[in-house]
């Protein structure tokens, strides 16, 4: 694609409408992948052309439904537009027969009860209740997300355009801080606020990170949206470059995420050419170089000022804050880190505007947030859901409830740095505050599904585990703290705790929380004060009998 | 951290107001209004690493619990430094990390200078709650220098922060992470196939034993008792005004007398004076510059070389600097030759049974000491073991002398009586000060009036000054603290290179930041400002000396005329003078 | 390893990322992309091209678990500690591989064929239990697949 102009935009939707045809989308996230979604594309576009059939065999990204991979999506015409889960190579041959030269659904591989619960802010302006309402992950699993052509036909690039030829930066940061939109790494710090606070420094170099060290265990929304709609991500950075001031950027990635970092590196690339990054983007006096640096397996950089430390090659440990990246971060530059699933939901509300943002979830916590739902449940997978919407809602209706035959004893969320929801406050609603009202907290969106055959003390040891594992080293609290915690709770889950073992729990969480030099040790505590609060019983239960007694 | 002294912030602390230039941290501020926050892992000498979190403190009316090291105080900020639950929190904090720790205080070289076994103490702790779990790491000795005993390490950073990015050596470093970090030299090799220049920067701001100096005083103690052996000994200008730090007196007291003293009683039989070495250095070195300068053979500029971890870090990094060196060997080692030469000559005594042992604000003497065949020069090692200021301390405590109530002593003049020029050695720009006096009168035929050159003097890491000798500039610099020293040598190399007249015609460069005052080896503690105080007592006794200029002392005359001939004779040459070559930065 | 090819090697990585700063741990992946893991010849090369100090390299090769120091076993296997995957079994599964291989996690077998290891959540939780070997996802792992994978590692 050569380079665009803005008011080539238009024209690319246009062409795009026209010519719609029948087309089979095979979502391609990783996923997918793990499950042989390859194996059924392939089978799929040989079937096609063996029979001769006019029809776009498609690659997605991830659409979510990972219980139900590989997941199929079939349009023509004449047939209502049909999900297929659990696809296998076998089932190729009925779908080509059956759905696209019949026109006859496949009933017993279609899966509309996932279907019916997916709107996206493309074709719907609201959400309805008890349905995800899919803003960030608008795209995933509905366009090839190495086209950018697709990208731009579903709307992309407008939000950018607007900024460019209507927007001064500072009118940008103002719609972004009216948005109300917070941090959704986990902090939940307003992004206007942190934008503001990056333009306002002074520096001759300023830089946009995308941060996109998804550690938590169990959490992949991040890794979804990078593979499933990498052009969001960087229209969201470019977005946000131009609103603080700086012409570099860098999207870190983990090391762990390979099929993500070549779908940002393809992405980069089309846009570049197609003049969206470099100079003068869209013709106007804009420019942007966007790179991508690789995480090396240090869940620590996930925080802000490793994150800096890393990209600078060296190890990833926290400086101490003031000065926060905004006023001296990337080699002193004031630099704006901002979480993927943030960045992306800069484009739609760019183009729809603030208000309609707000109007989405709740006063304080205004939008969506994806989850990554799993764990004892019946349909594990991404759920984006407005925020508000009560946990129930999430587990029970979206999620399908608990596996067979169990009851679910508690909801996990914040991972390592959060704490269990237990079953009987389940209709608490999910905003930042509510969350961390019960001693647990939003984080950047993993939820485990935890039933009656799960041991509440065994999971917070794994937690706890993850922390000690992750710990940069670098300040005793944490470093030490972690590790002796991991010792008792390693004792109390082989039943052999003492009873000091309880307080000393709680003075060490004390001393972590306040001493830590960073969030990773400073809520590595969080699991254990959590499940300390919520489950006291099954600790009881774990110290040894005769000292229980003594 | 930058300040803008036109800017202040009013805060309050403990209730207490105070008003402070922008920028200022917690800590700094509690100072002013005599709060005396505890710390570990802050040393006052470097910037903080922010890692031990004993430092914190609460911010008034909210859960933030800022390190008061690195935090600056903000306009109208409340600070809480103390109260039962901070105390508490700190004190879980020092139990953590007690729990990683050795309980080794009683056979531990630090037991009585321990900054843990201090906040231990001052923390009343009485018991550990907590599993020990201490790593089974070995000892490193393999340098015989300095020693690191990585259990013992707390991760408090401080020796990457001096080894690092103070000395740019480089030979330190944090190896893993979590609870598996531990401090080892790069790749955990053996810190002798590291850079390592020994200058013992690192032991000497290190809180606990994890890095201590090369223990010998056993081997001290073993030549004084043996009644074969005739021992003597000499102590660096350094020493002498820090040495008082370790028995209750202020910092740059110039102890020199009551060290000959001590040293007699402890049982050495002779007890000359380094700074008669250095009187000698500058006759040699000056005539170096003489000919450098005035012959035109030779390199400018000329580069001083009397320190052994400057001149190991030069082998090592900067091999192209090899001809720019003085050829002439440092104080110590011209002492110890010239023993077992011209003093055995003159009293008969058989060079075999006798034994130098040279007292020095240094840990890499103890490498000089045998570096190449050079330091051999005599036909026996020249110097036979070299102390560290605070093993002769232990050593003087070990002897039970009541040091503050000895009367002064003297020492043996042959090899002891010094100049003041000899004196500001152990200071940073001293050597180069002492040059000067000497090297205008070898090329003038007159004495150099200015004695105190000024622009020499001062803590700034690269010195730089002008005079005019003979209707030429002559331009020098003076480089302390091995980080400041690759500007200057990049200024010498671009002179080169575009054929122009060279940057500077002498360089002083010493290792320690500070010069010898500052060593590896001596007291802890130190700061900028025990740096001024200690180079304050050695410029007054520069002023207080009979002599100020080298080539006035008698001795050094005496020594020349009747058994060097004139300086850079052939046996000038044969003994006082030694050679360089590169070295490979990693051994392994 | 010849002198000349370990040169070209590091030669190749320095200069892609030559320009850009910080960039010591991208040409560390480089590196490793291509050896399997960072030999200590390697790191010695790089600090002279680079002109970063080896304590450094050192330094953030042992920080970072995705580096490896020694030559990496033929068949590297993983199993997916993200929290989906450990409550869906794979502490089970990799008691299985263990029992089957006679090795610990950590560790390799004494011919070099196979390590056992643990990784960090990939992302595929939807998937859980999940397993990689060499890099390849293998999906809802149960320990009864365990030979079957095994099987498939053919030399």
């Amino acid at each position: 694609m050569a380079k665009l102009q803005k008011d080539e935009l238009e024209g690319i939707i246009q062409r795009h409408r026209e010519s719609s045809r029948d087309w089979i989308a095979v979502g391609m996230g990783s996923c997918g992948l793990a499950a042989g979604a390859d194996a059924v594309y392939r089978a799929l576009v040989d079937g096609a052309r063996e029979r001769g059939l006019e029809i776009d065999v498609r690659r997605t990204g991830c659409l979510g439904a990972c219980h139900a991979e590989p997941l199929v999506e079939v349009q023509v015409e004449g047939v209502p537009k049909t999900l297929y889960g659990h696809v296998s190579a076998e089932w190729v041959d009925l779908i080509l027969d059956s759905h696209v030269q019949l026109k006859r659904v496949v009933s017993r591989l279609a899966v509309p009860e996932i279907a019916e619960r997916l709107t996206t802010c493309n074709d719907r302006e609201q959400p309805e209740p008890g349905r995800q309402y899919k803003i960030v992950t608008r795209n995933c699993g509905a366009i090839d997300p190495e086209s950018l052509e697709e990208y731009i036909a579903s709307g992309g690039y407008q939000a950018l355009r607007r900024c460019l030829s209507e927007l001064s930066p500072d009118q940008v940061i103002s719609e972004v801080e009216l948005s109300g939109l917070r941090g959704r790494g986990g902090a939940g710090f307003p992004t206007g606020v942190k934008w503001r606070l990056t333009r306002e420094a002074q520096g001759a170099e300023k830089f946009v990170v995308c941060n996109g060290d998804e550690g938590d265990p169990g959490a992949y929304m991040d890794r979804s949206v990078l593979e499933g709609d990498p052009f969001s991500v960087i229209e969201g950075m470019t977005i946000a470059a131009y609103a603080i001031g700086a012409s570099e950027g860098f999207l870190y990635i983990r090391a762990e995420y390979p099929l993500a970092v070549a779908r940002i590196e393809s992405a980069i690339r089309s846009a570049k050419l197609a003049g969206l990054l470099g100079k003068n983007i869209l013709g106007s006096d804009f420019s942007l170089n966007l790179e991508v640096r690789l995480g090396a397996g240090a869940f620590v950089c996930g925080e802000e000022t490793a994150l800096i430390a890393s990209i600078e090659g060296k190890r990833g440990t926290p400086r101490p804050r003031p000065p926060y990246p905004s006023v001296s971060g990337l080699w002193g530059g004031p630099t704006c880190i901002n979480n993927v699933e943030t960045l992306a939901n800069l484009p739609p509300i760019l183009s729809k505007g603030a208000d309609w943002f707000r109007s989405i979830g709740t006063e304080k916590s205004p939008g969506t947030k994806v989850f990554a739902l799993t764990g004892k449940v019946r349909r594990p997978g991404l759920v984006e859901i407005p925020m508000g919407t009560p946990l129930r809602t999430v587990v029970e209706e979206i999620g399908g409830g608990p596996l067979p035959g169990r009851k679910i004893k508690a909801v996990q969320t914040g991972g390592p740095s959060g704490g269990v929801i237990p079953a009987n406050l389940l209709d608490t609603p999910v905003t930042y505050e509510d969350l961390a009202a019960l001693g647990s907290m939003m984080g950047s969106g993993g939820m485990i599904v935890m039933d009656d055959q799960d041991s509440i003390v065994d999971i917070t040891r794994f937690y706890l585990g993850f922390c000690v594992e992750e710990s940069c080293g670098k300040c005793a609290p944490c470093r030490i703290g972690g590790r002796q915690m991991l010792t008792i709770l390693e004792r109390l889950s082989e039943g052999r705790g003492t009873p000091e073992d309880l307080e000393q729990l709680r003075q060490i969480s004390k001393t972590m929380k306040a001493a830590s030099l960073c969030g990773l040790g400073k809520s590595a505590p969080n699991p254990v004060l959590s499940t300390l609060r919520y489950f006291p019983e099954e600790y009881e239960r774990a110290i040894a009998p005769a000292k229980a007694n003594a | 951290m930058a300040r803008t002294a036109a800017r202040t912030v009013r805060a309050k602390l403990n209730g207490i107001e105070v008003v402070v230039p922008e920028g200022t941290t917690i800590l700094e501020a509690a100072e002013k209004v005599h709060l005396k926050i505890p710390t570990l892992c802050k040393h006052p000498d470097l910037p903080p690493t922010a890692a031990c979190g004993i430092c914190i403190v609460r911010v008034k009316g909210t859960n933030q619990m800022p390190r008061a090291c690195c935090t600056p105080l903000e306009e109208g900020m409340e600070i809480q430094t103390h109260d039962p639950e901070i105390v508490e929190i700190r004190r879980k904090v020092l139990e953590l990390i007690l729990s990683k720790h050795p309980n080794e205080c009683l056979t531990c070289g630090r037991n009585g200078t321990c900054e843990l076994q201090r906040l231990a103490s001052d923390f009343g702790i009485r018991q550990q709650s907590l599993p020990s779990i201490v790593p089974d790491l070995p000892k490193d000795e393999s340098t015989r220098t300095i020693v690191l005993e990585p259990r013992k390490c707390i991760a408090c950073g401080r020796c990457l922060t001096v080894c690092q990015e103070l000395q740019n050596v480089w030979a330190l470093s944090f190896l893993e992470r979590g609870i598996d970090t531990r401090m080892a030299p790069a790749g955990d090799i053996l810190l002798a196939d590291s850079p390592c220049i020994s200058c013992g920067q690192c032991s000497a701001h290190c809180p606990t034993g994890a890095i201590f100096e090369y223990d010998e005083t056993e081997r001290a103690w073993e030549l004084l008792r043996d009644p074969e052996l005739h021992c003597v000994v000499q102590i660096a200008p350094a020493v002498r005004v820090a040495i008082g730090e370790a028995f209750g007196y202020p910092p740059g007291t110039n102890l020199t007398g009551k060290l000959y003293a001590a040293l007699r009683y402890m049982g050495f039989d002779t007890v000359f004076d380094t700074n008669f070495g250095a009187d000698v250095t500058i006759m040699e070195e000056g005539t170096e510059f003489v000919k450098r300068f005035q012959d035109n053979q030779g390199e400018l500029p000329l580069i001083t070389s009397c320190c052994p971890a400057w001149v190991d870090f030069m082998e090592k990094y900067h091999s192209d600097m090899i001809d720019h060196f003085s050829t002439t060997k440092s104080p110590h080692e011209i002492v110890g030759v010239l023993t077992k030469t011209y003093y055995c000559e003159r009293k008969g005594l058989d060079p075999a049974k006798v034994r130098v042992v040279s007292i020095m604000p240094c840990t890499a003497k103890k490498y000089e000491i045998q570096r190449s065949d050079d330091m051999f020069a005599s036909g026996y090692q020249d110097v036979d073991l070299s102390l560290t200021t605070r093993e002769l301390a232990r050593m003087i405590k070990q002897a039970g002398i009541d040091f503050s109530s000895l009367p002064e002593g003297e020492c043996d003049p042959m090899l002891g009586l010094y100049t003041g020029a000899g004196t500001i050695f152990g200071t940073s720009g001293g050597v180069l000060e002492a040059a000067l006096r000497t090297a205008h009168k070898l090329l003038t035929g007159e004495e150099f009036d200015a004695l105190e050159f000024q622009p020499a003097r001062g803590l700034d890491g690269v010195k730089e000054g002008k005079l005019t000798i003979l209707g030429r500039e002559v331009r020098v610099a003076v480089a302390h603290g091995m980080g400041h020293v690759e500007d200057v040598l990049d200024r010498v190399r671009a002179a080169k290179e575009n054929g122009d007249e060279p940057a500077y015609h002498m360089i002083e460069v010493m290792a320690c930041p500070g010069g010898c005052i500052g060593g590896g080896g001596q007291p802890y503690g130190i700061t900028d400002a025990l740096r001024l105080q200690r180079a304050k007592g050695l410029y007054t006794d520069d002023r207080e000396r009979e002599f100020r200029r080298s080539h006035e002392n008698p001795y050094v005359q005496a020594l020349y005329s009747s058994f060097l001939g004139k300086p850079l004779s052939e046996k000038a040459h044969r003994l006082l003078h030694n050679s360089y070559k590169p070295k490979p930065t990693y051994r392994r | 390893m010849a002198e000349k090819d370990l040169s070209a090697d590091v030669a190749l990585a320095v200069r892609k990322w030559q320009k850009k700063r910080g960039a010591l741990i991208m040409v560390l992946h480089e590196i490793q992309g291509r050896l399997g893991y960072v030999p200590r010849e390697i790191a010695l090369e790089l600090s002279k091209q680079m002109n970063v100090p080896l304590a450094r390299i050192y330094e953030v090769l042992t920080f970072y678990n995705f580096f490896e120091l020694e030559p990496p076993a033929k068949y590297v296997i993983s199993g997916c500690m993200g929290t989906a995957c450990y409550l869906k079994g794979t502490p089970g599964i990799l008691q299985e591989f263990s029992r089957l291989l006679g090795i610990e996690v950590g560790q390799t077998t004494p011919d070099g064929r196979f390590s056992l290891t643990t990784v960090r959540c990939v992302g595929c939780c939807g998937q859980a239990p999940v397993v990689l070997i060499n890099g390849e996802v293998h999906s809802k792992v149960s320990p009864q697949d365990v030979p079957h994978l095994l099987a498939q590692c053919k030399d």
